[in-house]
């Protein structure tokens, strides 16, 4: 990564405007072309270094619903119950965490009822408790990772 | 025309199925090309003007937070990440979620119910920092601002991630219908992306 491209990291997690050219105005700052600026977005998207690029939804404004869900994974019992947790469209992300409550994962649905369905589910193929965790309420933050 | 019609949290937005294409359509993230919302038309069969007016009106009714890269934060040096989890007293939850939200490092901060006696945390914040040491320096600070509007905490890092994909509006299934274990294409990819071990800094 060159100096360019972490301006482009840096700046276009703000976002691009919806027009015709959107990376036109990014591109004259930088004086590079927008063929430039696209090559450079889709090597970084290749590399990793962007895990995506493009509209950020709102699960919960589409009507969908969202929650966190934890469960005490047996250490020896750990690749099984990931298997099935994995194996759920619904399950969007999971991660293992140090902790008794070692596992972690994100559960998206289209119908906000649809998320017990689910739970239930991975509660009777693990055999394991599954504690859901939505959250109650959102505080306002503004991250961004600068390179 | 319209075979869907979502409510939105605030007052109604209907999506119909113009709105269902594009977001289909864009979900795994829009064409790397000069003319994005061009192409992003040709393949859908409308108009530009078309594609930008809906994205257009999604993204000021909020069902598009914003059209953006999103950097791997491990990637890119970011490789300790830990949900930091506070035991916050009911009455202090406004004021603390206001503090917490305002400090850069963190990423999201949310009120979740507690599970007593194993789980007595109601607050979860997300800190990111290069180093654990970082992150803990950044917790022994939140730790100082908040006083005694907190009784314990707990730092939980990632040492894996098992699955990583977008969210995903599921074309076909209608609710109801059991959710099927299903491993996708994209699903493979992100785990041949993503199951590594994290690393010690993590």
């Amino acid at each position: 990564m060159d100096a360019i491209d972490k301006v482009l990291v840096n700046q276009l997690q703000d976002g691009i405007e919806v027009c015709q050219q959107p990376f036109a105005k990014i591109a004259a700052q930088l004086n590079i072309s927008e063929t430039d600026v696209v090559r450079r977005l889709r090597r970084m998207r290749e590399d990793g270094v962007l895990s995506r690029f493009g509209p950020m939804y709102h699960a919960e404004r589409m009507g969908g619903s969202l929650t966190l869900a934890a469960i005490k994974v047996p250490a020896e019992d750990f690749d099984r119950v990931a298997d099935i947790v994995n194996s759920f469209e619904e399950v969007a992300h999971n991660y293992e965490r140090e902790h008794e409550f070692n596992m972690w994962f994100v559960v998206a649905t289209e119908k906000p009822e649809q998320i017990a369905d689910v739970i239930e589910q991975i509660e009777a193929m693990t055999g394991l408790r599954v504690y859901n965790m939505p959250k109650e309420e959102e505080f306002y933050v503004g991250l961004r990772f600068e390179l | 025309m319209s075979d869907y019609a979502l409510n939105s949290e605030k007052g109604s937005f209907s999506l119909c199925a113009a709105d269902r294409k594009i977001i289909l359509a864009t979900q795994q993230g829009l064409p790397l090309v000069p003319q994005p919302f061009d192409l992003l038309s040709e393949q859908l069969g409308m108009t530009a003007d078309e594609v930008i007016a809906r994205m257009q009106r999604m993204l000021d009714a909020g069902i598009i937070r914003r059209i953006a890269a999103v950097p791997n934060h491990y990637k890119i040096g970011y490789k300790a990440n830990g949900m930091t989890v506070w035991d916050v007293k009911d009455e202090y939850i406004q004021e603390v979620g206001k503090m917490i939200g305002d400090l850069s490092y963190v990423s999201h901060c949310y009120r979740r119910p507690r599970f007593l006696p194993e789980w007595p945390y109601n607050f979860f914040a997300m800190v990111h920092g290069r180093e654990r040491s970082e992150v803990e320096d950044r917790v022994l600070e939140m730790a100082e601002m908040l006083g005694d509007k907190f009784r314990q905490r707990d730092i939980l890092y990632s040492s894996r991630i098992l699955k990583k994909t977008g969210l995903r509006l599921d074309g076909g299934r209608r609710s109801g219908q059991p959710a099927k274990p299903v491993r996708t294409a994209e699903m493979a990819s992100a785990q041949q992306n993503s199951s590594q071990i994290i690393g010690k800094g993590s």
